[in-house]
């Protein structure tokens, strides 16, 4: 179990893939994307005037429709692929030619292989269940189509990004995705709070957008192509320092869209979107596209031990990080978000395992697709019932009224805590042992996460469905309508059997010509460890059973509690971070620069009221509208130009 | 300071003056667009008022049209020319003129914007049948003889041929092959479009302030930039790029006189392009002007004013680029960080509009800081990309301005806009493509272009403006989202805005500009090839 | 530097002798005040009070002296022209007699549009 093995790659296999030419099947990939972009610019632009036209009365059909064609697509691409021969499973088709600049070029390509088309599933197959979902949940929504409209929107950014064959065109996604989110965030504007967190995940995910973004110029600049493939075979001739570099920069990248520490902020205030949204944008699909980003760039990783070790860092330290405000949060779906975060470090973790881990990780993000998508419905279904109170301290007893909801959600509960025979006990189990068999400690952190969630989703199980009934007066709760209970039950249904992709080893060897595969031997037998984890998680449980099961939960959330609470509840000062780090400098610098353009300012609409009334008050003091200040600046900068170019001279 | 040079000053030796030769088909195009301009003034003389704007329109429509398939011409028929970069065509009219790769290049998209900008002047349905401009400049904002004028549906048609004068200055200014011959390119271009920037119809005394505030700062870099001439003449004994470059790389000494020079010349062209310290104008003119004006002088004047700076400072500064450079990062990355920053805290569209186009200026600069030749980006391929993919956005941003209007002419406020989606959904998304060009969303060419001027740059080794820049444009991208937002999602104040219904005139503008960013973001494979293939400057 | 010397020596000379000519004016002068003395410009435009409608002065003065800048201009570059006439042949008459109409087509332009009325 101590083993610290020394991880020496052999020769990256996954540089031996050959992608082949699309034929049949595979040349209507194509149709992945372009029917929910449609469906999207249909619902999006179309018919703007009436409020009552055909549009706002079917459109959330034609949107579930167009997901669900999506998904039918994704399915037969898969079977096809499964009919293909292990060495023409990478398929390639070249759509157009996006750019082509001497010897550069970048193709909008399909590049769907073993890897994009599970994600093609998920993305399409979970989507369509929240489609489904939403049709129920949204009903009484005036703005349905303009929702459904940017669901689609998202599947065909998130189809972009995850087919892309070349990582300019994944930037494409990533942005699409991006926006997407943003806009489905703010999508109830008029809450304030709402516009302000769309505000925040956009602004941090720029962040980590921008690691992205230099990292593809890197690319560019070493090897004159940003081709996914060719970069991978063009990166073993680089430098040491080049493939650390870049993987540093695509974790950036990572963590800003995963939402991993340092980047995690936006995640939990992202939690203002519709549930749905947050099932499908910030829980299965999106939030993971970190890890696809590190899995995809695996060649990068696996030269360098830097990168791979920034990494595990990264997700070791989020998958604590997010179990502790998991476990402060009253707000259902801000300890599920916490716990989103959680796991996402956990595949962040895999991943950075190397070869050992990047099957796991791709398995623990399927698996945590399907349960954690089930559990925020669950808790989108409990909302609905609960007019829309998010405070968990205001359920409780709710199994007997809601009894759909309550045994889909506890299986999605059974499968985070990593219950034997569960989908999670399986993935999560594989990440802990790989991670025992490289390194130590980061075991050691993952085997504790494990006992954090078991405890904190106990919790969050006892709070809601158990214990004394503590509703508000007005609040009758009742089990939600069928058209939102059935993808639930598919979700249960899946969470439950989802371990089964790794039956015989089955996602393990599906993958490998993608990510190559290892195998660290532990110092003890496998079925050690899993007792082991079991036996964490046992108590975990038990903890919370006896904390919150046992005795009275107030009404409010009590003041005097330990400085961990504290400091989970306050999201582990990450605002505060940010606030010191980056907020404050900006403000001083927007509001110096409103100070300095005083011209034409009211302030009244942009949202920025209060920090344009500073400035305007001010003194006008170089935006002054007087011709004899702009000569007079024109005059300083041309002294100053003259003098500098002199001086360079000198020196 | 050796004798050969003063020689030159002085003249002692007079020799016999021989009779220029002058190709005049290579330079067809610049004759066309001048002829026009001239034919536009006798227009103005003789042709009955009721007649006077259609005529105008006719002729500056048919001119730029014709001076473009002149600029195709010339184009097809270039040389290519091996030297130690490659390059086609080659100085012409006695090495006053260089027509080039880029020239032409040049040329072409200006006349591209002229004829959009054209067609923008010509609207006449957003006003109760009247132009954007004002009937009778010469009338007192407010008076009764302006009332009586607008009564008599005066107005002011000298516009065109003002357009064409100011058109032809462009494309003199981005082939000039001598700093004699830029600076007069300079005047040409500047003085129309300052007083086109006082002609406004609705609120005139900004317009006339405007007018004003141009004039006086134009004047004022134009001195910078004449005295910067006079001081590189100073140093090499000639006006000729040519002859400046071989006196720069043969370092013949008086190094100062030249620092200084390249210095001022250098400030005269940021003042134009609109970069920081030197942008002050910008704001406050791109307000105050005409709309369409507004919309011809950011492509037109940006377009030129780069292609002749990169010319400058390639052909005949090229020896002396680790001189200038430092100061063009410098300033490169103080433009894009000030202008995406300072347009966060704008509420007026044509004042955002302006602080994106500083910012701009900044991206370009990165891309000056590229290689000049070679097999990938070079600077000129990306700038000249970039200044297709930015002008035909900018045109549309400003045309999409024109059309929203209430009681008082053009409403400008932000938060007028607010609810546009819903009054207007096709205006509204188009304003959104041109936005997220302006922020290099990708799909649209405005990520191209940040694309190439980034790739261009970092070849070039200047990875840090990369990284600013890649910074800045994060920056922006959030205010411009933020405006698209407003657009589509905030509920709209009073009555929301009222969107006028313009003549096809406007709406192809908008589609023309709409199709090309879209296209330039999609299919940008036949522009990069053209301006790849328009090689170097040569001289 | 040498070169220069000429020219420093005769900047010198301007400078001391503009500065002589306004020394030496109040200095020797009589001094007799009128009202056209003390005003801002004594070239036969009055800036205040504001002229009616709108404070502005009347242009014609202007139009005027532009006009004849611009055959001023006109004759500077005929000069050269007349003198290099023959070795400039058929070139130079084309190329001057363009330059003359370009003018012209200015003239005739101020000339409808009735900028050489003075009233």
């Amino acid at each position: 179990m101590t083993s610290m093995s020394s991880i020496v790659l052999a020769a990256s296999e996954h540089a031996d893939v050959v992608p082949v030419a699309a034929d049949g099947v595979f040349s209507w990939m194509w149709l992945l994307v372009a029917i929910p972009a449609v469906s999207a610019a249909i619902l999006l632009i179309g018919d703007g005037a009436g409020d009552h036209g055909p549009l706002d009365r079917f459109g959330h059909l034609l949107g579930t429709a167009a997901a669900i064609a999506s998904f039918v697509v994704g399915v037969v691409g898969f079977v096809a692929l499964l009919g293909q021969d292990v060495a023409e499973r990478a398929v390639t088709q070249d759509l157009w030619t996006w750019m082509q600049v001497g010897g550069f070029d970048v193709t909008m390509s399909v590049y769907y292989d073993q890897l994009s088309a599970l994600f093609v599933l998920l993305i399409t197959g979970v989507g369509s269940l929240i489609h489904v979902y939403s049709i129920g949940y949204m009903a009484h929504d005036p703005r349905k189509r303009r929702f459904f409209g940017f669901l689609n929107l998202f599947i065909a950014a998130m189809l972009v990004l995850v087919l892309a064959g070349d990582y300019l065109v994944l930037f494409l996604g990533w942005e699409g995705v991006g926006l997407a989110s943003y806009l489905l965030i703010g999508f109830w504007q008029e809450k304030r709070s709402a516009a302000v967190a769309a505000k925040k995940a956009f602004i941090v995910n720029r962040v980590g957008d921008l690691g992205l973004a230099l990292g593809i110029m890197l690319m560019f600049a070493q090897f004159g192509t940003t081709n996914i493939h060719e970069v991978g075979l063009n990166v073993t001739n680089a430098s040491q320092s080049v493939a650390t570099a870049l993987g540093l920069l695509l974790l950036l990248g990572a963590c800003g869209k995963s939402a991993q520490v340092p980047l995690q902020s936006w995640l939990l205030d992202a939690m203002e979107g519709p549930t749905p949204v947050s099932a499908l944008i910030h829980a299965a699909t999106m939030v993971t596209a970190g890890v696809y980003l590190v899995v995809r760039s695996a060649a990068i990783y696996d030269l360098s031990e830097v990168a791979r070790t920034a990494v595990v860092i990264v997700g070791c330290v989020t998958l604590l990080f997010g179990a502790w405000i998991g476990c402060a949060k009253d707000d259902i779906k801000k300890a599920l978000a916490g716990s989103t975060m959680s796991q996402i470090g956990y595949m962040m973790l895999a991943a950075g395992l190397g070869p050992a881990g990047y099957a796991f990780a791709i398995f623990h993000l399927i698996t945590h697709g399907f349960f954690k998508a089930n559990m925020f419905l669950g808790a989108g279904s409990v909302m609905h019932g609960m007019n829309d109170d998010v405070d968990m301290r205001h359920y409780g007893a709710l199994r007997k009224l809601m009894p759909l909801t309550f045994i889909t959600f506890a299986m999605g509960y059974l499968a985070i805590i990593g219950f034997p025979g569960f989908s999670g006990f399986f993935s999560k189990d594989r990440i802990i042992e790989s991670a025992f068999a490289t390194n130590f400690w980061a075991g050691l952190a993952a085997l504790l996460g494990a006992g954090v969630t078991a405890f904190y989703m106990t919790r969050v199980m006892i709070l809601t469905f158990f214990g004394e009934r503590r509703w508000r007066e007005d609040v009758h709760p009742h089990e939600s309508p069928k058209i939102m209970t059935v993808p639930l039950i598919v979700l249960a249904a899946l969470s439950v059997v989802g371990g089964a992709l790794t039956f015989s080893d089955w996602i393990e060897d599906w993958l490998t010509p993608v990510t190559g595969s290892e195998h660290h031997e532990l110092g003890v037998p496998a079925w050690v460890i899993t007792l082991i984890i079991v036996a964490v998680v046992a108590v975990g449980a038990s903890l919370a059973y006896v904390l919150f099961a046992r005795r009275d939960v107030p009404d409010t959330a009590p003041q005097q509690v330990s400085v961990f609470t504290r400091a989970g509840r306050a999201d582990l000062y990450g605002d505060a971070v940010n606030e010191a780090v980056f907020m404050r400098p900006g403000q001083y610098l927007t509001r110096s620069l409103v100070y300095v353009d005083g011209t034409g300012i009211d302030g009244a609409v942009t949202g920025t009221a209060e920090l344009v009334g500073d400035g305007a008050r001010g003194l006008r003091r170089l935006q002054t509208g007087f011709v004899r200040t702009y000569a007079a600046e024109i005059f300083g900068g041309a002294l100053v130009l003259v003098l500098a170019l002199l001086a360079v001279n000198l020196a | 300071m050796s004798a050969v040079s003063v020689q030159a000053i002085v003249g002692a030796a007079p020799s016999p003056i021989e009779a220029p030769d002058v190709d005049y088909a290579t330079i067809s195009p610049l004759l066309i667009i001048l002829g026009a301009a001239v034919l536009g003034v006798l227009v103005e003389a003789f042709v009955p008022r009721a007649y006077r704007f259609v005529t105008q329109i006719a002729v500056a429509v048919v001119g730029v049209v014709a001076a473009f398939v002149a600029t195709v011409v010339v184009g097809a028929g270039l040389d290519t020319v091996d030297g130690e970069v490659t390059g086609r065509g080659g100085p012409t009219a006695m090495g006053s003129l260089s027509v080039d790769g880029p020239a032409v290049v040049t040329w072409a998209m200006l006349l591209f914007f002229g004829l959009l900008g054209v067609l923008l002047f010509a609207e006449r349905r957003l006003d109760g049948g009247l132009s954007a401009f004002t009937s009778q400049a010469s009338t007192p904002p407010g008076s009764a003889d302006e009332r009586h004028a607008t009564r008599l549906r005066i107005e002011h048609s000298e516009v065109f041929p003002l357009a064409m004068f100011a058109l032809g200055g462009m494309m003199f200014f981005a082939s000039a092959n001598d700093l004699l011959g830029m600076f007069v390119a300079l005047e040409v271009l500047s003085l129309p479009l300052y007083l086109m920037c006082g002609l406004a119809r609705r609120r005139r005394l900004l317009s006339q302030e405007a007018a004003m505030k141009y004039f006086l700062l134009g004047a004022f870099s134009s001195a910078f930039f004449l005295y910067g001439i006079a001081m590189v003449y100073g140093y090499a004994g000639s006006f000729g790029l040519a002859e400046i470059s071989t006196a720069v790389s043969s370092q013949i000494g008086g190094q100062n006189l030249l620092l200084a020079g390249m210095a001022l010349i250098l400030v005269g062209l940021l003042f134009k392009v609109a970069a920081v310290p030197f942008h002050a104008w910008t704001p406050d003119v791109y307000q105050g002007a005409p709309t369409p004006v507004t919309a011809f002088m950011a492509a037109g004047t940006k377009a030129a004013a780069f292609v002749a700076m990169l010319r400058i400072f390639f052909v005949a500064f090229g020896g002396a680029r680790w001189d200038w450079a430092p100061a063009v990062w410098a300033i490169a990355i103080i433009t894009m960080l000030f202008g995406a920053i300072a347009s966060i805290a704008q509420t007026d569209v044509k004042r955002m509009l302006a602080y994106s186009s500083i910012a701009h200026a900044g991206f370009l600069l990165v891309g000056m800081a590229g290689l000049t030749s070679g097999d990938g980006v070079t600077s000129v391929s990306a700038v000249l990309f970039y200044l297709v993919a930015y002008g035909a956005a900018a045109i549309g941003a400003f045309a999409v301005v024109t059309l929203v209007r209430d009681a008082g002419g053009e409403t400008t406020h932000l938060g007028r806009w607010a609810g546009l989606g819903k009054e207007s959904p096709v205006l509204a998304v188009a304003f959104t493509i041109f936005l997220l060009s302006f922020a290099g969303i990708p799909l649209t060419g405005g990520f191209i272009s940040k694309w190439s001027v980034f790739a261009a740059a970092w070849d070039g080794g200047a990875w840090p403006l990369v990284v600013v820049g890649v910074v800045a444009s994060a920056l922006a991208l959030f205010f411009y989202i933020r405006v698209v937002v407003l657009l589509f999602f905030a509920p709209p104040q009073g009555d929301g805005p009222t969107v006028a219904v313009p003549s096809p005139l406007t709406w192809s503008v908008v589609a023309i500009t709409v199709a090309v960013t879209i296209v330039l973001g999609v299919l940008p494979g036949p522009l990069l090839d053209l301006v790849q293939q328009a090689g170097a400057f040569v001289r | 530097m040498t070169e220069y010397t000429p020219v420093l020596v005769l900047a010198a000379i301007s400078g001391a002798f503009a500065v002589f000519s306004v020394l030496i004016a109040p200095l020797t002068g009589p001094k007799r005040y009128n009202r056209a003395k003390v005003d801002s410009y004594e070239c036969g435009i009055e800036p205040t009070p504001q002229a009616a409608g709108g404070g502005r002065v009347p242009v014609k003065y202007f139009i005027t002296a532009m006009l004849f800048i611009v055959f001023d201009v006109e004759i500077i570059f005929l000069y050269p022209f007349a003198v290099e006439f023959d070795l400039l042949g058929w070139f130079g008459i084309v190329e001057m007699l363009l330059f003359i109409a370009t003018v012209f087509v200015a003239y005739v332009y101020v000339w409808r549009r009735g900028g050489l009325e003075w009233d």
